[in-house]
Protein backbone atom coordinates (compact mmCIF):
# COMPACT_ATOMS: atom_id res chain seq x y z
CA UNK A 1 0.00 0.00 0.00
CA UNK A 2 0.95 3.75 -0.65
CA UNK A 3 2.37 5.31 2.03
CA UNK A 4 2.20 8.73 0.62
CA UNK A 5 -0.61 10.03 -1.70
CA UNK A 6 0.07 9.27 -5.43
CA UNK A 7 1.76 11.60 -7.73
CA UNK A 8 -1.56 12.33 -10.06
CA UNK A 9 -1.38 12.40 -14.18
CA UNK A 10 -3.00 14.86 -15.87
CA UNK A 11 -4.56 14.33 -19.11
CA UNK A 12 -1.32 13.50 -21.51
CA UNK A 13 -0.82 12.76 -25.42
CA UNK A 14 -1.10 9.36 -27.13
CA UNK A 15 1.25 7.15 -25.28
CA UNK A 16 2.53 3.44 -24.67
CA UNK A 17 1.52 2.52 -21.08
CA UNK A 18 3.68 0.06 -19.46
CA UNK A 19 3.38 -1.92 -16.84
CA UNK A 20 6.55 -2.25 -13.52
CA UNK A 21 6.66 -3.80 -10.63
CA UNK A 22 7.07 -1.20 -7.77
CA UNK A 23 7.95 -3.75 -4.32
CA UNK A 24 5.19 -5.85 -5.77
CA UNK A 25 2.74 -3.72 -6.45
CA UNK A 26 2.04 -3.70 -10.40
CA UNK A 27 1.37 -0.09 -11.81
CA UNK A 28 0.92 1.31 -15.18
CA UNK A 29 3.25 4.18 -16.03
CA UNK A 30 3.47 5.56 -19.66
CA UNK A 31 6.52 4.77 -21.76
CA UNK A 32 9.12 7.31 -21.39
CA UNK A 33 8.85 7.70 -17.63
CA UNK A 34 11.37 7.30 -15.17
CA UNK A 35 11.70 4.15 -12.77
CA UNK A 36 11.94 7.58 -9.94
CA UNK A 37 8.19 8.55 -11.84
CA UNK A 38 7.03 5.52 -11.48
CA UNK A 39 7.68 5.15 -7.37
CA UNK A 40 6.18 8.64 -7.40
CA UNK A 41 3.14 7.73 -8.96
CA UNK A 42 2.64 4.86 -7.04
CA UNK A 43 3.13 7.30 -3.86
CA UNK A 44 5.82 4.58 -2.12
CA UNK A 45 7.28 6.96 -0.45
CA UNK A 46 10.23 6.77 1.36
CA UNK A 47 12.21 5.52 -1.83
CA UNK A 48 14.95 4.41 0.19
CA UNK A 49 17.14 4.95 3.14
CA UNK A 50 20.18 6.61 4.22
CA UNK A 51 23.26 4.27 4.56
CA UNK A 52 24.35 6.57 7.02
CA UNK A 53 21.34 7.47 9.40
CA UNK A 54 18.60 5.06 7.79
CA UNK A 55 17.12 8.71 7.10
CA UNK A 56 13.84 8.49 4.84
CA UNK A 57 14.27 10.14 1.15
CA UNK A 58 12.44 10.62 -1.89
CA UNK A 59 13.36 11.60 -5.54
CA UNK A 60 14.56 15.47 -5.04
CA UNK A 61 16.35 16.84 -8.01
CA UNK A 62 14.66 14.20 -11.12
CA UNK A 63 17.80 14.95 -13.48
CA UNK A 64 20.64 13.13 -12.13
CA UNK A 65 22.08 15.47 -9.98
CA UNK A 66 21.33 14.81 -6.01
CA UNK A 67 21.16 10.99 -6.26
CA UNK A 68 18.11 10.72 -3.77
CA UNK A 69 16.15 8.64 -6.15
CA UNK A 70 18.54 5.34 -6.02
CA UNK A 71 16.78 2.56 -6.44
CA UNK A 72 17.19 -1.45 -6.82
CA UNK A 73 15.86 -2.02 -10.59
CA UNK A 74 16.27 -5.29 -12.05
CA UNK A 75 18.18 -6.87 -9.16
CA UNK A 76 20.91 -4.02 -9.37
CA UNK A 77 21.29 -1.40 -6.49
CA UNK A 78 21.94 1.91 -6.28
CA UNK A 79 20.92 2.75 -9.71
CA UNK A 80 19.73 6.57 -10.30
CA UNK A 81 16.25 6.14 -10.76
CA UNK A 82 15.14 9.21 -12.54
CA UNK A 83 17.72 8.29 -15.31
CA UNK A 84 16.45 5.18 -15.39
CA UNK A 85 13.94 4.65 -18.32
CA UNK A 86 11.00 2.30 -17.74
CA UNK A 87 10.71 -1.31 -19.77
CA UNK A 88 7.60 -3.47 -19.04
CA UNK A 89 7.97 -5.76 -16.27
CA UNK A 90 10.76 -3.47 -14.72
CA UNK A 91 11.13 -4.78 -10.94
CA UNK A 92 11.67 -1.49 -8.98
CA UNK A 93 12.18 -2.10 -5.11
CA UNK A 94 13.02 0.27 -2.92
CA UNK A 95 16.49 0.16 -1.09
CA UNK A 96 16.47 0.49 2.70
CA UNK A 97 19.91 1.67 3.94
CA UNK A 98 23.70 0.50 2.92
CA UNK A 99 23.45 -1.83 -0.48
CA UNK A 100 24.04 -5.39 0.23
CA UNK A 101 27.14 -7.17 -1.32
CA UNK A 102 26.98 -10.70 -1.56
CA UNK A 103 29.70 -12.93 -0.68
CA UNK A 104 31.61 -14.42 -3.79
CA UNK A 105 30.65 -18.01 -4.06
CA UNK A 106 33.08 -20.01 -6.25
CA UNK A 107 32.07 -22.55 -8.21
CA UNK A 108 35.43 -24.63 -9.37
CA UNK A 109 33.33 -26.95 -11.29
CA UNK A 110 32.50 -24.23 -13.45
CA UNK A 111 36.14 -23.19 -13.78
CA UNK A 112 37.69 -25.90 -14.82
CA UNK A 113 35.62 -26.86 -17.66
CA UNK B 1 34.84 0.23 -28.48
CA UNK B 2 35.20 3.65 -31.37
CA UNK B 3 37.85 5.01 -32.45
CA UNK B 4 36.31 7.94 -34.75
CA UNK B 5 38.06 10.61 -34.93
CA UNK B 6 35.00 14.16 -35.11
CA UNK B 7 36.26 17.66 -35.98
CA UNK B 8 33.61 18.49 -32.38
CA UNK B 9 32.30 16.23 -29.94
CA UNK B 10 29.44 18.30 -27.49
CA UNK B 11 28.77 17.29 -24.24
CA UNK B 12 24.58 17.85 -23.38
CA UNK B 13 21.89 18.32 -25.66
CA UNK B 14 20.51 21.49 -24.06
CA UNK B 15 19.80 24.64 -26.11
CA UNK B 16 23.69 25.70 -25.94
CA UNK B 17 24.74 21.83 -27.16
CA UNK B 18 22.11 21.54 -29.90
CA UNK B 19 22.61 25.14 -31.34
CA UNK B 20 26.60 24.58 -31.44
CA UNK B 21 25.84 21.36 -33.02
CA UNK B 22 23.67 22.98 -35.94
CA UNK B 23 25.73 26.10 -36.27
CA UNK B 24 28.81 23.54 -36.57
CA UNK B 25 26.99 20.73 -39.10
CA UNK B 26 26.43 23.93 -41.76
CA UNK B 27 30.10 24.49 -41.63
CA UNK B 28 30.46 20.66 -42.68
CA UNK B 29 32.07 19.75 -39.34
CA UNK B 30 31.47 16.29 -38.13
CA UNK B 31 29.83 16.26 -34.72
CA UNK B 32 29.27 14.25 -31.95
CA UNK B 33 26.42 15.22 -29.55
CA UNK B 34 26.40 13.51 -26.35
CA UNK B 35 23.44 13.55 -23.79
CA UNK B 36 22.92 11.37 -20.58
CA UNK B 37 19.04 12.08 -20.93
CA UNK B 38 16.92 9.55 -23.11
CA UNK B 39 16.29 12.29 -25.80
CA UNK B 40 17.53 16.09 -26.46
CA UNK B 41 16.11 19.23 -25.05
CA UNK B 42 18.33 19.73 -21.92
CA UNK B 43 15.73 20.29 -19.11
CA UNK B 44 14.39 23.27 -20.47
CA UNK B 45 13.27 21.58 -23.85
CA UNK B 46 12.83 18.31 -21.88
CA UNK B 47 11.02 16.05 -24.11
CA UNK B 48 10.28 18.65 -26.31
CA UNK B 49 10.29 15.57 -28.92
CA UNK B 50 6.98 13.96 -26.82
CA UNK B 51 5.96 16.39 -24.51
CA UNK B 52 3.54 14.23 -21.76
CA UNK B 53 0.64 17.24 -21.41
CA UNK B 54 -1.96 17.15 -23.89
CA UNK B 55 -2.44 20.49 -23.87
CA UNK B 56 0.08 23.18 -25.06
CA UNK B 57 -0.98 26.30 -23.22
CA UNK B 58 0.13 24.39 -19.38
CA UNK B 59 3.80 24.46 -20.17
CA UNK B 60 3.84 27.84 -22.91
CA UNK B 61 4.85 29.09 -26.39
CA UNK B 62 8.41 29.38 -24.74
CA UNK B 63 9.09 26.14 -24.11
CA UNK B 64 8.04 25.10 -27.38
CA UNK B 65 10.46 27.13 -29.16
CA UNK B 66 12.67 23.84 -28.48
CA UNK B 67 10.80 21.93 -31.14
CA UNK B 68 12.96 23.83 -34.24
CA UNK B 69 16.11 23.34 -32.29
CA UNK B 70 15.40 19.45 -32.17
CA UNK B 71 14.68 19.54 -35.50
CA UNK B 72 17.56 21.06 -36.67
CA UNK B 73 19.64 17.69 -35.14
CA UNK B 74 18.50 15.55 -37.76
CA UNK B 75 21.66 16.28 -40.39
CA UNK B 76 23.64 14.14 -42.03
CA UNK B 77 26.53 15.66 -40.00
CA UNK B 78 25.34 15.47 -36.49
CA UNK B 79 25.67 11.82 -34.81
CA UNK B 80 23.14 12.40 -31.38
CA UNK B 81 23.61 9.83 -29.04
CA UNK B 82 21.29 9.75 -26.23
CA UNK B 83 21.64 7.75 -22.55
CA UNK B 84 25.37 9.01 -23.25
CA UNK B 85 26.84 9.86 -19.92
CA UNK B 86 30.87 11.14 -20.05
CA UNK B 87 32.69 10.60 -17.01
CA UNK B 88 35.93 11.47 -17.79
CA UNK B 89 38.12 13.63 -20.65
CA UNK B 90 41.53 13.01 -21.38
CA UNK B 91 44.46 15.35 -22.06
CA UNK B 92 44.25 14.54 -25.75
CA UNK B 93 40.42 15.23 -26.08
CA UNK B 94 39.01 12.07 -25.59
CA UNK B 95 36.18 11.44 -24.27
CA UNK B 96 34.85 8.64 -21.50
CA UNK B 97 31.29 7.53 -21.76
CA UNK B 98 28.97 4.90 -20.86
CA UNK B 99 25.57 4.42 -22.16
CA UNK B 100 23.45 0.94 -21.79
CA UNK B 101 25.82 -0.44 -24.85
CA UNK B 102 28.71 -0.21 -22.45
CA UNK B 103 31.82 2.15 -22.47
CA UNK B 104 33.21 4.10 -24.98
CA UNK B 105 36.18 6.24 -25.90
CA UNK B 106 35.57 9.18 -28.19
CA UNK B 107 37.98 11.31 -29.83
CA UNK B 108 37.34 14.97 -31.01
CA UNK B 109 39.48 17.96 -32.23
CA UNK B 110 37.58 20.47 -30.06
CA UNK B 111 35.35 19.48 -27.04
CA UNK B 112 32.47 22.03 -26.09
CA UNK B 113 31.15 21.47 -22.63
CA UNK B 114 27.31 22.42 -22.71
CA UNK B 115 26.45 20.50 -19.90
CA UNK B 116 23.35 23.21 -18.42
CA UNK B 117 22.79 24.28 -14.96
CA UNK B 118 21.35 22.66 -12.01
CA UNK B 119 19.64 24.12 -9.25
CA UNK B 120 20.89 25.67 -6.07
CA UNK B 121 20.91 23.92 -3.39
CA UNK B 122 18.58 25.11 -0.96
CA UNK B 123 19.18 23.71 2.66
CA UNK B 124 16.81 24.75 5.50
CA UNK B 125 15.43 22.63 7.87
CA UNK B 126 13.72 19.53 6.90
CA UNK B 127 15.02 19.63 3.11
CA UNK B 128 15.93 16.09 3.16
CA UNK B 129 12.57 14.85 4.02
CA UNK B 130 10.56 12.98 1.20
CA UNK B 131 7.49 15.32 0.19
CA UNK B 132 10.19 18.10 -0.68
CA UNK B 133 11.40 18.34 -3.63
CA UNK B 134 12.92 21.17 -6.39
CA UNK B 135 10.98 23.23 -9.20
CA UNK B 136 13.14 22.06 -11.50
CA UNK B 137 12.14 18.39 -10.30
CA UNK B 138 8.52 18.99 -10.21
CA UNK B 139 8.91 20.40 -14.15
CA UNK B 140 10.48 18.07 -15.68
CA UNK B 141 8.16 15.36 -14.09
CA UNK B 142 5.02 17.71 -15.77
CA UNK B 143 6.89 17.91 -19.22
CA UNK B 144 8.34 14.24 -19.34
CA UNK B 145 5.20 12.28 -17.26
CA UNK B 146 2.37 14.78 -17.10
CA UNK B 147 2.64 14.04 -13.28
CA UNK B 148 1.61 16.91 -10.80
CA UNK B 149 2.86 16.75 -6.65
CA UNK B 150 0.31 15.35 -4.31
CA UNK B 151 -1.37 17.68 -2.63
CA UNK B 152 -1.88 19.91 0.01
CA UNK B 153 1.18 21.55 -2.22
CA UNK B 154 3.03 24.50 -0.94
CA UNK B 155 5.95 26.06 -3.04
CA UNK B 156 8.90 28.45 -1.76
CA UNK B 157 11.41 30.13 -2.68
CA UNK B 158 12.84 33.06 -4.92
CA UNK B 159 13.22 33.33 -8.64
CA UNK B 160 11.66 33.17 -11.92
CA UNK B 161 11.36 29.80 -12.09
CA UNK B 162 9.05 30.08 -8.74
CA UNK B 163 6.64 31.51 -10.28
CA UNK B 164 6.81 30.05 -13.51
CA UNK B 165 6.08 26.25 -12.09
CA UNK B 166 3.34 27.90 -10.04
CA UNK B 167 1.93 28.86 -13.03
CA UNK B 168 1.96 25.91 -15.35
CA UNK B 169 0.73 23.57 -12.27
CA UNK B 170 -2.08 26.18 -12.08
CA UNK B 171 -2.54 26.27 -15.34
CA UNK B 172 -2.50 22.00 -15.09
CA UNK B 173 -5.52 22.31 -12.56
CA UNK B 174 -3.20 21.68 -9.68
CA UNK B 175 -4.46 23.52 -6.40
CA UNK B 176 -1.51 25.62 -4.76
CA UNK B 177 -1.87 25.79 -1.15
CA UNK B 178 0.42 28.90 -1.04
CA UNK B 179 3.04 30.49 -2.99
CA UNK B 180 6.16 31.49 -0.23
CA UNK B 181 8.08 34.32 -1.47
CA UNK B 182 11.56 34.17 0.65
CA UNK B 183 13.22 37.12 -1.41
CA UNK B 184 13.96 39.42 1.26
CA UNK B 185 13.02 42.78 1.32
CA UNK B 186 16.27 45.07 0.81
CA UNK B 187 16.41 42.98 -2.26
CA UNK B 188 14.33 45.61 -4.46
CA UNK B 189 16.69 48.19 -3.46
CA UNK B 190 19.50 45.90 -4.55
CA UNK B 191 18.07 45.49 -8.04
CA UNK B 192 17.44 49.83 -8.89
CA UNK B 193 20.85 50.19 -10.22
CA UNK B 194 20.28 47.76 -12.91
CA UNK B 195 16.87 48.30 -13.98
CA UNK B 196 18.59 49.61 -16.94
CA UNK B 197 19.93 46.92 -18.11
CA UNK B 198 16.55 45.01 -17.89
CA UNK B 199 14.74 47.47 -19.56
CA UNK B 200 17.09 46.69 -22.86
CA UNK B 201 14.32 43.26 -22.59
CA UNK B 202 11.14 44.63 -21.91
CA UNK B 203 9.90 41.11 -23.25
CA UNK B 204 11.36 39.21 -20.38
CA UNK B 205 10.10 41.81 -17.90
CA UNK B 206 6.70 41.81 -19.08
CA UNK B 207 6.78 37.69 -18.55
CA UNK B 208 7.75 37.94 -15.21
CA UNK B 209 5.15 40.69 -14.30
CA UNK B 210 2.53 38.54 -16.40
CA UNK B 211 3.16 35.58 -14.36
CA UNK B 212 2.48 37.58 -11.26
CA UNK B 213 -0.87 38.89 -12.22
CA UNK B 214 -1.50 35.28 -13.37
CA UNK B 215 -1.02 34.17 -9.95
CA UNK B 216 -3.10 36.74 -8.40
CA UNK B 217 -5.50 36.65 -11.00
CA UNK B 218 -5.48 33.15 -9.86
CA UNK B 219 -6.66 33.59 -6.16
CA UNK B 220 -3.19 31.97 -5.25
CA UNK B 221 -2.57 32.81 -1.70
CA UNK B 222 0.90 34.38 -1.91
CA UNK B 223 3.35 35.33 1.30
CA UNK B 224 6.28 37.65 0.73
CA UNK B 225 9.48 38.28 2.69
CA UNK B 226 9.13 34.77 4.17
CA UNK B 227 12.14 33.52 6.30
CA UNK B 228 12.63 30.55 9.08
CA UNK B 229 11.39 28.09 6.29
CA UNK B 230 11.63 24.24 7.81
CA UNK B 231 9.38 21.37 6.81
CA UNK B 232 8.22 19.46 9.57
CA UNK B 233 7.44 15.86 9.35
CA UNK B 234 4.61 13.01 10.44
CA UNK B 235 5.30 10.35 12.47
CA UNK B 236 5.96 7.95 9.28
CA UNK B 237 8.63 10.63 8.28
CA UNK B 238 7.36 12.34 5.65
CA UNK B 239 6.30 15.91 4.59
CA UNK B 240 3.36 16.81 6.77
CA UNK B 241 3.43 20.64 7.63
CA UNK B 242 5.48 23.42 6.20
CA UNK B 243 6.55 26.26 8.90
CA UNK B 244 7.78 29.61 8.60
CA UNK B 245 7.75 33.34 9.63
CA UNK B 246 5.87 36.37 7.51
CA UNK B 247 4.50 39.24 8.71
CA UNK B 248 5.45 39.36 12.16
CA UNK B 249 4.17 35.63 12.85
CA UNK B 250 4.77 32.26 12.57
CA UNK B 251 2.57 30.20 10.13
CA UNK B 252 1.91 26.61 9.60
CA UNK B 253 0.45 25.56 6.44
CA UNK B 254 -0.77 21.54 5.74
CA UNK B 255 1.49 20.55 2.51
CA UNK B 256 1.89 16.84 1.10
CA UNK B 257 4.66 18.28 -1.52
CA UNK B 258 6.53 21.57 -0.88
CA UNK B 259 8.55 22.44 -3.76
CA UNK B 260 11.74 24.40 -3.73
CA UNK B 261 13.70 27.21 -5.79
CA UNK B 262 17.02 29.79 -5.33
CA UNK B 263 17.69 29.90 -8.83
CA UNK B 264 19.95 27.87 -10.63
CA UNK B 265 23.73 27.69 -11.05
CA UNK B 266 26.28 26.24 -13.19
CA UNK B 267 26.94 22.68 -12.98
CA UNK B 268 30.99 23.17 -12.98
CA UNK B 269 31.53 19.19 -12.42
CA UNK B 270 33.57 18.62 -15.45
CA UNK B 271 35.26 21.69 -15.62
CA UNK B 272 35.78 21.25 -12.11
CA UNK B 273 37.51 17.95 -13.01
CA UNK B 274 39.64 18.95 -15.75
CA UNK B 275 40.86 21.50 -13.69
CA UNK B 276 40.03 24.68 -15.23
CA UNK B 277 40.30 28.18 -14.20
CA UNK B 278 37.10 29.10 -12.25
CA UNK B 279 36.19 32.28 -10.48
CA UNK B 280 33.67 33.40 -8.04
CA UNK B 281 30.55 35.45 -9.24
CA UNK B 282 29.63 37.66 -5.96
CA UNK B 283 26.09 38.47 -8.11
CA UNK B 284 25.22 34.88 -8.79
CA UNK B 285 26.44 33.46 -5.47
CA UNK B 286 27.95 30.96 -7.44
CA UNK B 287 31.24 29.70 -9.57
CA UNK B 288 32.08 30.53 -13.26
CA UNK B 289 34.61 28.61 -15.53
CA UNK B 290 36.98 31.37 -16.95
CA UNK B 291 36.29 31.28 -20.76
CA UNK B 292 37.08 33.80 -23.98
CA UNK B 293 34.45 35.31 -25.69
CA UNK B 294 33.96 32.53 -27.62
CA UNK B 295 33.67 30.23 -24.94
CA UNK B 296 37.41 28.71 -24.96
CA UNK B 297 38.69 28.02 -21.58
CA UNK B 298 41.81 28.05 -20.06
CA UNK B 299 42.68 24.78 -21.47
CA UNK B 300 42.97 24.96 -25.31
CA UNK B 301 40.72 23.20 -27.69
CA UNK B 302 38.19 22.74 -24.81
CA UNK B 303 35.05 25.34 -25.06
CA UNK B 304 32.32 25.60 -22.50
CA UNK B 305 28.95 27.72 -23.53
CA UNK B 306 25.84 27.96 -22.39
CA UNK B 307 24.51 28.28 -18.57
CA UNK B 308 27.39 25.88 -17.46
CA UNK B 309 29.85 29.08 -17.99
CA UNK B 310 27.59 31.40 -16.04
CA UNK B 311 23.35 31.61 -15.66
CA UNK B 312 21.94 33.64 -18.82
CA UNK B 313 19.51 31.66 -19.80
CA UNK B 314 18.08 29.34 -22.73
CA UNK B 315 18.15 32.15 -25.17
CA UNK B 316 21.75 33.24 -24.50
CA UNK B 317 22.91 29.67 -24.24
CA UNK B 318 21.94 29.36 -27.95
CA UNK B 319 23.96 32.32 -29.18
CA UNK B 320 26.90 31.29 -26.71
CA UNK B 321 26.80 27.60 -28.56
CA UNK B 322 26.94 29.81 -32.25
CA UNK B 323 29.76 31.54 -30.85
CA UNK B 324 31.25 28.03 -30.05
CA UNK B 325 30.75 26.86 -33.66
CA UNK B 326 32.12 29.84 -35.39
CA UNK B 327 34.96 29.88 -33.83
CA UNK B 328 35.73 25.80 -34.26
CA UNK B 329 35.46 26.24 -37.68
CA UNK B 330 37.88 29.19 -38.03
CA UNK B 331 40.03 26.77 -35.91
CA UNK B 332 39.44 23.75 -38.11
CA UNK B 333 40.08 26.45 -40.93
CA UNK B 334 36.28 26.25 -42.42
CA UNK B 335 35.85 30.13 -41.94
CA UNK B 336 38.32 32.83 -41.68
CA UNK B 337 38.43 34.81 -39.07
CA UNK B 338 36.53 37.71 -41.24
CA UNK B 339 33.73 35.28 -41.99
CA UNK B 340 33.77 34.24 -38.50
CA UNK B 341 33.46 37.80 -37.39
CA UNK B 342 30.51 38.52 -39.77
CA UNK B 343 28.55 35.15 -39.22
CA UNK B 344 28.91 36.50 -35.00
CA UNK B 345 27.10 39.65 -35.35
CA UNK B 346 23.62 38.47 -35.09
CA UNK B 347 24.74 36.11 -32.15
CA UNK B 348 26.80 38.64 -30.79
CA UNK B 349 23.99 40.83 -30.59
CA UNK B 350 21.10 38.39 -29.03
CA UNK B 351 23.43 37.76 -26.46
CA UNK B 352 24.40 41.24 -25.29
CA UNK B 353 20.25 41.63 -24.76
CA UNK B 354 19.68 38.36 -22.80
CA UNK B 355 22.72 39.47 -21.14
CA UNK B 356 21.87 42.94 -19.95
CA UNK B 357 18.98 41.89 -17.70
CA UNK B 358 20.58 39.25 -15.65
CA UNK B 359 22.47 41.74 -13.03
CA UNK B 360 19.13 42.95 -12.44
CA UNK B 361 17.29 39.25 -12.01
CA UNK B 362 20.37 38.44 -10.47
CA UNK B 363 20.43 40.78 -7.86
CA UNK B 364 17.12 40.71 -7.01
CA UNK B 365 16.83 36.90 -6.80
CA UNK B 366 20.14 36.53 -4.78
CA UNK B 367 19.09 33.97 -2.17
CA UNK B 368 18.62 34.75 1.25
CA UNK B 369 21.73 34.41 3.53
CA UNK B 370 19.97 31.74 5.69
CA UNK B 371 19.95 29.45 2.62
CA UNK B 372 23.62 30.16 1.62
CA UNK B 373 25.06 29.49 5.09
CA UNK B 374 22.07 27.59 7.16
CA UNK B 375 21.67 27.51 10.63
CA UNK B 376 23.69 24.79 12.78
CA UNK B 377 20.56 22.09 13.12
CA UNK B 378 20.45 21.94 8.69
CA UNK B 379 21.71 19.25 6.69
CA UNK B 380 24.10 20.53 4.18
CA UNK B 381 25.51 17.46 2.89
CA UNK B 382 22.57 14.62 2.01
CA UNK B 383 24.67 11.97 1.04
CA UNK B 384 26.71 12.11 4.01
CA UNK B 385 24.40 13.31 6.40
CA UNK B 386 26.50 16.39 7.78
CA UNK B 387 24.88 19.65 9.18
CA UNK B 388 26.30 23.06 9.00
CA UNK B 389 26.98 23.16 12.73
CA UNK B 390 29.68 20.40 12.25
CA UNK B 391 31.22 22.23 9.91
CA UNK B 392 31.78 25.09 11.64
CA UNK B 393 32.68 22.93 14.25
CA UNK B 394 35.25 22.11 11.87
CA UNK B 395 36.64 25.18 11.21
CA UNK B 396 36.82 26.03 14.98
CA UNK B 397 39.11 23.06 15.23
CA UNK B 398 41.45 24.43 12.62
CA UNK B 399 39.70 23.15 8.89
CA UNK B 400 40.41 26.20 6.76
CA UNK B 401 38.71 24.99 3.21
CA UNK B 402 36.17 22.27 2.04
CA UNK B 403 38.75 19.70 1.16
CA UNK B 404 39.74 19.81 5.27
CA UNK B 405 36.19 19.19 5.87
CA UNK B 406 36.12 16.66 3.38
CA UNK B 407 38.97 15.00 5.13
CA UNK B 408 37.18 15.08 8.50
CA UNK B 409 33.70 14.52 7.97
CA UNK B 410 33.60 13.33 4.80
CA UNK B 411 30.90 15.99 3.60
CA UNK B 412 31.34 15.97 -0.69
CA UNK B 413 32.32 12.26 -0.90
CA UNK B 414 28.78 10.97 -1.37
CA UNK B 415 27.31 9.07 -4.64
CA UNK B 416 26.62 12.57 -6.00
CA UNK B 417 30.09 13.80 -5.34
CA UNK B 418 29.37 17.27 -3.63
CA UNK B 419 27.25 18.36 -6.58
CA UNK B 420 24.08 19.47 -3.92
CA UNK B 421 26.75 20.78 -1.05
CA UNK B 422 29.95 21.97 -2.59
CA UNK B 423 28.78 25.67 -3.12
CA UNK B 424 27.06 25.75 0.85
CA UNK B 425 30.23 23.88 2.42
CA UNK B 426 32.26 26.72 1.00
CA UNK B 427 30.30 29.50 1.65
CA UNK B 428 29.70 27.95 5.49
CA UNK B 429 32.95 28.13 5.94
CA UNK B 430 33.62 31.06 4.78
CA UNK B 431 31.42 33.05 6.71
CA UNK B 432 32.58 31.32 9.64
CA UNK B 433 36.06 32.14 9.21
CA UNK B 434 35.56 35.82 7.91
CA UNK B 435 36.89 35.69 4.66
CA UNK B 436 36.20 35.75 1.04
CA UNK B 437 34.59 32.38 -0.64
CA UNK B 438 37.25 32.40 -3.52
CA UNK B 439 39.86 32.15 -0.55
CA UNK B 440 38.46 29.35 1.01
CA UNK B 441 38.04 27.53 -2.49
CA UNK B 442 36.26 24.34 -3.68
CA UNK B 443 36.05 20.41 -3.70
CA UNK B 444 38.57 19.27 -5.43
CA UNK B 445 36.49 17.29 -7.73
CA UNK B 446 37.69 13.86 -9.44
CA UNK B 447 37.11 12.07 -12.76
CA UNK B 448 35.19 9.85 -12.74
CA UNK B 449 32.33 12.14 -12.29
CA UNK B 450 29.88 9.62 -12.17
CA UNK B 451 29.91 6.55 -9.78
CA UNK B 452 30.61 3.33 -12.45
CA UNK B 453 30.60 -0.32 -11.93
CA UNK B 454 33.51 -1.93 -12.52
CA UNK B 455 32.02 -3.39 -15.83
CA UNK B 456 31.97 -0.13 -17.25
CA UNK B 457 35.69 0.67 -16.47
CA UNK B 458 36.52 -2.78 -17.57
CA UNK B 459 34.54 -2.19 -21.30
CA UNK B 460 37.40 0.08 -22.11
CA UNK B 461 40.39 -2.54 -21.58
CA UNK B 462 41.69 -2.47 -24.88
Amino acid sequence: MPNASEFPRIETGAAEWVEVDVDGQPIQVRAGDSAAAAVLAAGLLPSRSTPVNNSPRAPYCMMGVCFECLLEIDGMENVQGCMTEVRPGMQIRRQQGARHAEPVTHDHEDRQS
Amino acid sequence: MNSDTYDLAIVGAGPAGMAAARTAAAQDLSIVLLDEQPAPGGQIYRSIRRPAPEDRRILGPDYYHGETLVRDLDHARIEYRSGTTVWALDDDHTLCASSPEGSTRIRAKRILLATGAQERPVPFPGWTLPGVMTCGAAQILLKSSGLVPSQPLVLAGSGPLLLLIAAQLHRAGVAIEAVLDTTPAGRYLDALPHLPGALRNLPLLWKGLGLLRELKQAGIKRFTQVSDLRALANKEGLLHQVQFHAKNATHRLPAQSLLVHQGVVPNVQLSRALGLEHRWHELQQCWHPVTNNWGETSREGVFISGDSAGIAGAKAAEQAGNLVALEVARQLNRLSTTQRDEQACPALKDLAKERAIRPFLDALYQPARSFLSPSDETLVCRCEEVSAGELRQMVDEGCRGPNQTKAFCRSGMGPCQGRLCGLTVSQVIAEHRRVPVEEVGYYQIRMPIKPLTLGELADLHE
